[in-house]
């Protein structure tokens, strides 16, 4: 039902209903009542996002590197604070370590911001929306004949007179606004989407690039700052002690010596990410257009950013200091229990590293295929497709997957497309399932690696879960998916 | 308000859910949240045209404004950006005090005009900014036999099959 003109009243009925169609929400058994807790949206969220203090902190999956970030700030901030400080505090001016103080907290203050924040997420299309959509995509392909394959589900927008095409998702149902990507490592489509972050653990999207430009802003200055007064430091207590003893005999050798090396290093590297990000605001790119050179003048003399405000000052301003749009998903609302869920067919997935995005067919209907396809998937070396990592363009044959500046989750590098022997065996195994032209993104392995799928699985990018991008929904695609898929879930019993 | 609450339950009550339609967005604008103003042929009949496109173009006016960058959006951008966007805590923003005005909008255009004619506007926040869903209720009593003899032929091959189950 819809729930628009429903206040307050309304919803609290609703929440003791146990999901039964009965529209009247007092025919509930009150017994059942005490049953049924009601569960935030959080805690249903499809995508494969992690949730802390009951849904007000989100993160990606996987955090390891986030904490190794977070490690490096406060071990080299502490160290700072407590051995260098002192000193530098009564020989110079004791605004040193407050000036230290203030970078550092906006240094946690906009990272944590960053890292726990939307990126901007939209939320998948509810079941009435994608039959929707469905319809009118069938109505508009209609007309194709039966033995070419329509062309992937795209619609045409003319921005600001560039034409720009909007992609259909095959995970969350709905056409991709302009300029979001969906990630295949949260599982989400996310608005404005720049890259997936490791470092921070979570996406940079819309509602979360100004927190992150401000991060590595003052994380540059941070850096900076406390190599400079390191430096400050050792030269001014060798001008006291000689060079040697300041090192042998300070009791902040050690301490000095680690600042040094992990400021040195981050410097640069962070001063660089620091410039192309400065680079992509002022002419409004987003990494991921910036990668695939969506509005480079190297495309044709036509090509422009129709996004763009036409001058520097106010494409900084409006990406830095422009409205906030509010989180989509509302992950501490409470699921109304006779509201469809949007279809997750990835859930039961999710772990076993490919998405069911390409598939139209429910949980049980893929375990059925899959398993018929298990003995025949062991049989032939396996295919599997390398799909680009942060979604969309699979018309450049044979291109590996783009891997974004920040994203040193490249695991596995996929190789390139095979020699004969892999043509031979899928050739047979087109027999089968009858691939289509269109699977130009697929990287085929190695019979090498092709033969031991647990191996093979536990080195893939596994850990960061591709998601099977093929465009040109087929039946057949499901299928190959499926025994892809199904070889997994054995395997990894 | 509870009177006006009393009426859609009404609504939902004595009358079945035929069919949702769905108004997509509008990029041509680029990013900024706009609807399509093109009047869906399944409400031909329903509701005036005009009625129709009236609401839908305060929507995109209301969403123009949150948007809207200027003055005092940079204003408070600043200010959030030194605090370290603390402030945030405390206030809210300009986005979501129009997205507040939308819903008492929708709440009031449902009341006025779209429950009458057996629609049901939802707030497009609801559906991820995507889309405004409309639903189309049919009297069970089938007093507006006319025109739900035409909807419920097209209910037949809907999407409103799943929704409809759910309200039965």
């Amino acid at each position: 039902m819809s729930p628009g003109g429903g206040g307050g009243p309304m919803g609290d009925c609703e929440y003791s209903q146990i999901g039964t169609h009965s529209p009247s929400p007092m025919e509930a058994p009150p017994a059942e009542k005490k049953r049924v807790r009601a569960r935030r949206k959080w805690e249903v969220f499809p995508g494969r996002n992690q949730f802390f203090c009951d849904g007000r902190i989100m993160m990606a999956q996987q955090r390891g590197v986030f904490y190794l970030t977070l490690v490096l700030i406060l071990v080299t901030s502490g160290l700072f604070f407590a051995f260098d400080c002192p000193y530098l505090a009564v020989r110079i001016t004791p605004a040193v370590p407050a000036a230290g103080a203030v970078l550092f907290f906006f240094v946690m203050g906009t990272l944590l911001r960053t890292s726990f924040s939307d990126p901007g997420v939209l939320p998948r299309a509810t079941p009435d929306e994608a039959a929707d959509l469905e319809r009118q995509i069938d109505i508009a392909n209609g007309s194709s004949s039966g033995g070419y394959r329509s062309p992937p589900r795209t619609k045409e927008v003319i921005i600001n007179g560039q034409t720009v095409k909007l992609k259909y998702c095959f995970t969350c149902k709905i056409f991709r606004p302009p300029r979001a990507s969906h990630c295949s490592l949260c599982d989400n489509c996310v608005e404005r989407f720049d890259h997936h972050c490791p470092w921070v653990g979570n996406c940079v999207g819309k509602r979360n690039y100004r927190f992150f430009y401000m991060f590595i802003l003052s994380l540059s200055f941070l850096t900076v700052f406390i190599f400079a007064f390191v430096i400050t430091h050792v030269i001014l207590r060798s001008q006291q002690t000689g060079f040697l003893n300041a090192i042998k005999d300070s009791p902040a050798r050690y301490p000095f010596v680690l600042e040094a090396v992990v400021c040195f290093f981050s410097v640069w590297s962070i001063v660089g990410l620091l410039g192309f990000h400065t680079y992509l605001i002022s002419s409004n790119q987003t990494t991921n257009e910036d990668i695939k050179g969506s509005w480079s003048n190297k495309r044709g003399k036509e090509n422009y950013n129709p996004y763009s405000y036409g001058n520097i000052f106010t494409n900084c301003c409006v990406a830095l200091c422009g409205p906030v749009s509010p989180s989509l998903i509302d992950r501490r609302g409470y699921v109304q229990p006779d509201t469809p869920q949007p279809a997750a067919p990835s859930n039961g997935l999710a772990t076993y590293g490919a998405t069911a995005s390409q598939s139209d067919m429910c949980d049980q209907d893929q375990c059925i295929q899959s398993t018929k396809f298990v003995l025949q998937a062991a049989a032939t070396p396996l295919l599997q497709s390398e799909p680009s990592l942060a979604s969309d363009e699979l018309h450049l044959p044979g291109k590996p997957g783009l891997g974004t500046p920040c994203a040193s989750l490249t695991l596995g590098q996929p190789t390139p497309p095979s020699s004969m022997p892999n043509l031979a065996a899928e050739a047979g195994l087109t027999d089968i399932l009858p691939l289509k032209e269109e699977h130009v993104g697929h990287q085929f392995l190695t019979p090498e690696e092709a033969p031991s799928p647990p191996r093979l699985l536990a080195g893939s990018p596994l850990a960061h879960s591709r998601t099977a991008h093929v465009l040109g929904l087929a039946s057949q695609d499901a299928l190959h998916e499926d025994s892809v898929r199904g070889l997994v879930k054995l395997s990894s019993v | 308000m509870a009177t006006e609450v009393h009426n859609l339950q009404e609504l939902r009550r004595s009358a079945s859910l035929a069919t949702k339609i769905f108004i997509q967005r509008d990029y041509s604008d680029g990013t900024i949240c706009q609807f399509q103003t093109k009047f869906p042929p399944e409400l031909d009949g329903r509701i005036e045209r005009q009625l129709f496109e009236e609401t839908i173009k305060t929507l995109n006016g209301f969403y123009a404004e949150a948007e809207k960058i200027g003055g005092s959006s940079y204003l408070e951008g600043c200010l959030a950006c030194a605090t370290a966007y603390f402030i945030f805590l405390c206030m809210e923003t300009h986005y979501e005090k129009v997205l507040k005005k939308i819903s008492r909008y929708i709440l009031e255009q449902n009341e006025k005009i779209f429950a009458p004619r057996g629609l049901l506007l939802t707030d497009p926040v609801e559906r991820g900014m995507r889309v405004i869903e409309i639903s189309i209720y049919e009297d069970r009593c089938s007093s507006g036999s006319s025109s739900s003899g035409s909807s419920s032929s097209g209910s037949g091959s809907s999407s409103g099959g799943g929704g409809g189950a759910g309200s039965r």
